[in-house]
């Protein structure tokens, strides 16, 4: 029997890193521990959508808000399962049936939300700073679901976890990262999450789409597509609309294609085993080949699937305690 | 007319139209500057003002304001843009067309000038518009708004994009002797930016317009300034490539004259980000790099830049209040230009106190030919009274304008107007209670 | 602790006629050992080799309402069917009953199970739902401000039960509660011991 005055072994301490933030915002703004955190939580949010009842009362009696003020199926469907896998109260506002087609502010709208408490707002808009403005002046959560062109954070940590499950790590990987980045917040998001987490991003677009100075980033940047995908580990490729914004930056999605398109060819200059990303919805034919997207290194349908548990991670990790010890 | 003798006693008179910074008495009477010179012997019935330790300065005068009235009277009215002019020590404003309706014709400009007569605390110059509806496409009727008062024409607001019409309008005005002031902004290259465009909005995600999108504008009115053998004066300039676009023309003989607003010879873009989307960094041209302020900031101490002028562009808190993208442009400034300048240029020596009398009121009276802008015996008694060592906290009750959108609220500046006449009559005082009088 | 580990093993097979439809669930994080070890003892026993699955009651929790933030997730494993099975859930200590209720909860999220059955080493009372053990190591009776502690020879380098005061922290009052042994008196688990009067 030996005698141990001091503090016995492994004291088991229930909290280690506590997300830093009461919202999620935007990558820029949360540190390398948040995200280690978010993708662990994620991980076990995955192992919950394999089961048969694929539930947990974690969240009950929560009461979530879906504010989309720019139409997206994916992205809100899967909030909306990760509210209800967690059997948090999940409402969609959606522009077309409220009060905003009237001409109301966004700022009014979330503080009439207010008044039916809810203790977290999932918020799409299309103006870049949207959700920042509502995380200041509202007491609740805030979740950006993608802000104008500025960032899509859940997207960006979702891509993370697709990443390390098959490479086993962030560090030191060469991702390519290919298409319209200037208007692309899941560029952006990636980037900053990417670079954070030791990664090296190379970015790949028409110059006409790329973003002014964005080599201040450290990304490395290129106009030939060739030389991004040369030995990289990760391949994502944006979406890219010819409509977007005030002037095409391409002159037709034929030659698009011809210069940037990620066809079979070109996919093998990336390793031979890489991975193949796209945060969807694809243009086939545009700037990837439908054999590519289908392919076996195609990650596509499992970036979907770790999003719910991605998006289950920041639910829980934002409004899963709500006391104030 | 005033109705009692004004003595200001034993403050610092800084009159660059003498080139004068000395410490002297200054008499107003009738309206008018009576006398200049130590130990003035005060009349009878005399108001003795004590001016130790403040500076005794012509009343300022704004070359570029939006007074918004007729037609957007709830941003701002003449009345309460006057007011926010008088506490800001601006003795004369020139108001800018882009009202609605557009100041294009002479019945409206005449109504400007009557509810100044009316309304006004301040000597309020009208600015006719270039183009009709300021469309950009056909010659307002200048000539008749010349004989109702005009000093300049502008479409400011928006940039004129025809080259074609800015021609003629600079032959035209030239005519009756009026400047052109230019609003510089290429659309094309603008394209809906709603900052500058560069690592901030990259990082921010929103649209930016570069620099060249003004300065692109400056270098084609300076020749066609030269073509037209017309007067140009550029509103707010704001970049580096604009300053050179202009020191090439006057070295070729052009007739070219420019502004600087507060905002751009202190702040950059960097604000948009620091602040979080505020809009109160929002406005048109937008703020920019550091680089550009500082060529900014040296071309306003070597003359490059004739004066400063703040473009007070008010707006309802509404207004600002939405995204920044859907926000307005706009910023007001009558009543913060002179701390700011004392904060950011003379404090740090960028700057000689002359000078910044200079470009604040000598300067602009002259580049519009406006008989303001000195404190010889004679001239019209429009005084400031400042501080150059007391501070202004700005707040958002603390304004006269109606409007609240200033980059300012909330920060302390060095640098305090403490009184202000017009025609030797007080209309602004920061009394102790406060400074509304 | 090995011999109150191989008697509950004992009670388990004599009670249930057998290993056979008895899986283990270990409730995170110390009740992971005390199910391998109860399975090592049915494989001695009967030769039979019982799974075993991990369960982290995190998400079930009824006080993440009172506390400040979202403790840290581990992972659930439970890799095989609990319709129609004896599930024996495994802990280390049974308290309140509070994280036992959880477990319960988390289960039949899994499937229905044929009965759930409680196994730990150390009930040291003081109850606040009512929940009760079929297979206890050692009854302790415990005042509100102990602490029990279990450690383990696999994690902690030592099998040993710790008795602890908790007042007797140093922490300041904002700082997390960090136990501190000041008159330790330890319950006996493998090794011979004093008995508490």
């Amino acid at each position: 029997m030996s005698r141990r005055p001091d503090l016995p072994p492994n004291t088991p301490a229930d909290r280690s890193h506590v997300f830093s933030k009461k919202d999620l915002v935007d990558i820029e703004s949360i540190s390398e521990d948040d995200i280690r955190l978010v993708l662990d939580t994620a991980e076990s949010m995955r192992e919950i959508n394999q089961r048969a009842i694929k539930k947990v009362p974690t969240l009950r009696g929560k009461l979530v808000a879906n504010l989309f003020f720019e139409s997206s199926t994916r992205t809100r469907f899967s909030f909306e399962i990760a509210e209800r896998r967690l059997s948090a109260d999940s409402i969609a506002f959606s522009d077309a049936g409220s009060s905003v087609s009237k001409g109301e502010t966004l700022l009014d709208t979330a503080k009439n939300l207010m008044a039916m408490a809810p203790d977290a707002i999932v918020l799409r808009h299309p103006c870049s700073g949207a959700p920042h403005r509502l995380a200041r002046e509202l007491p609740c959560a805030i979740v950006n679901a993608g802000d104008g062109t500025h960032e899509h954070p859940t997207q960006a940590l979702l891509d993370a976890l697709t990443i390390r499950r098959a490479k086993g790590r962030l560090a030191g990987l060469k991702v390519a990262i290919c298409g319209d980045v200037a208007h692309s917040r899941v560029a952006r998001s990636n980037l900053g999450l990417l670079s954070k987490m030791g990664a090296a991003v190379t970015l790949c677009g028409p110059r006409t789409l790329l973003p002014p100075e964005i080599e201040r980033t450290g990304a490395l940047v290129t106009t030939r597509i060739e030389e991004a995908l040369d030995e990289a580990d990760v391949v994502m490729i944006l979406r890219v609309q010819k409509e977007r914004g005030g002037g095409a930056g391409y002159p037709s999605d034929r030659e698009y294609y011809d210069v940037f398109g990620l066809t079979p060819d070109r996919r093998r200059l990336a390793k031979k085993d890489a991975i193949v990303m796209h945060p969807g919805p694809m243009n086939r034919g545009v700037e990837i080949d439908s054999a590519v997207a289908d392919g076996p290194d195609s990650v596509i349908l499992e970036q979907v699937e770790n999003g719910v548990a991605v998006r289950m991670a920041v639910l829980y990790l934002l409004i899963g305690a709500s006391g104030d010890e | 007319m005033s109705d009692v003798p004004v003595l200001i006693r034993g403050g610092r008179v800084v009159d660059p139209s003498r080139r004068l910074d000395q410490t002297l008495d200054v008499l107003l009477r009738d309206g008018f500057v009576a006398a200049v010179a130590e130990k003035i012997a005060p009349p009878k019935g005399a108001e003795i003002v004590d001016a130790a330790g403040l500076v005794v300065a012509p009343g300022f005068v704004d070359l570029h304001v939006h007074l918004r009235e007729p037609g957007f009277e709830q941003k701002e009215t003449i009345a309460t843009g006057t007011a926010a002019a008088a506490a800001g020590g601006f003795t004369a404003v020139c108001a800018m067309a882009n009202t609605d309706p557009v100041a294009d014709d002479a019945p409206t400009v005449a109504f400007v000038v009557r509810r100044a007569r009316e309304t006004g605390r301040v000597r309020v110059h009208p600015i006719g518009a270039i183009s009709k509806g300021l469309k950009g496409e056909e010659l307002a009727e200048i000539g008749s708004m010349k004989a109702e008062g005009i000093v300049a024409v502008s479409d400011d607001g928006k940039g004129v994009q025809n080259a074609g019409l800015m021609r003629r309008a600079m032959e035209y005005a030239g005519m009756f002797d009026l400047p052109v002031v230019i609003h510089a902004e290429d659309s094309g290259l603008a394209m809906g930016g709603v900052m500058n465009e560069g690592w901030v909005s990259t990082r921010l995600g929103l649209a930016g317009q570069p620099a060249a999108a003004e300065s692109v504008m400056v270098a084609r009115d300076v020749q066609i300034a030269a073509l037209a053998s017309a007067r140009l004066h550029v509103a707010h300039v704001s970049t580096r490539a604009s300053l050179e676009a202009i020191r090439g023309a006057r070295r070729h003989g052009v007739d070219v004259t420019c502004e600087a607003t507060p905002h751009h010879l202190a702040l950059t873009d960097e604000e948009v980000a620091r602040s979080g989307y505020d809009t109160r960094f929002k406005m048109n041209p937008p703020l920019r790099s550091e680089v550009d302020r500082l060529a900014l900031v040296a071309a306003l101490a070597d003359g490059t830049i004739d004066c400063v002028a703040t473009d007070h562009a008010p707006h309802h808190a509404d207004e600002k209040a939405l995204e920044f993208a859907d926000a307005p442009f706009g910023v007001i400034g009558l009543e913060t230009a002179l701390p700011v300048l004392v904060e950011a240029l003379l404090s740090p020596k960028h700057l000689s106190l002359m000078r910044l009398v200079e470009v604040l009121s000598t300067a602009p009276a002259r580049l519009f030919g406006l008989p303001y802008g000195t404190l010889a015996e004679g001239a019209h008694g429009d005084v400031v009274l400042f501080s150059t060592t007391r501070s202004t906290h700005v707040t958002p009750d603390g304004f006269h304008s109606k409007a609240r959108n200033s980059p300012w609220v909330t920060r302390t500046l060095k640098g305090r107007v403490e009184r202000t006449w017009v025609a030797g009559r007080e209309v602004f005082s920061r009394g102790p209670g406060g400074a509304k009088p | 602790m090995k011999r109150a580990t191989a008697r509950m093993a004992q009670e388990i097979v004599e009670s249930q006629g057998g290993t056979e439809g008895i899986v283990l669930i270990g409730i995170r994080t110390r009740g992971v050992p005390l199910a391998r070890r109860v399975a090592e003892e049915f494989e001695r026993l009967e030769n039979a080799r019982i799974p075993v699955g991990v369960l982290d009651i995190t998400l079930y929790r009824d006080d993440l309402t009172t506390i400040a933030a979202s403790p840290v997730l581990k992972r659930t494993e439970i890799s095989f069917p609990v319709e129609g099975k004896t599930v024996v859930l495994c802990d280390d200590v049974l308290f309140t009953g509070r994280t036992v209720r959880a477990a319960i909860d988390a289960v039949l999220d899994f499937g229905r199970p044929r009965r759930i059955l409680l196994s730990v080493l150390v009930d040291r009372g003081r109850r606040e739902f009512p929940i009760e053990a079929q297979f206890v190591g050692r009854r302790v009776a415990t005042s509100a401000s102990e602490i029990v502690q279990v450690t383990y020879r696999e994690t902690d380098g030592e099998d040993d039960v710790w008795l602890l005061d908790r007042e007797a922290s140093l922490h300041p009052v904002n700082g997390p509660r960090k136990p501190r042994a000041v008159r330790p008196s330890r319950r006996a688990g493998a090794k011979k011991g004093k008995r508490r009067p």
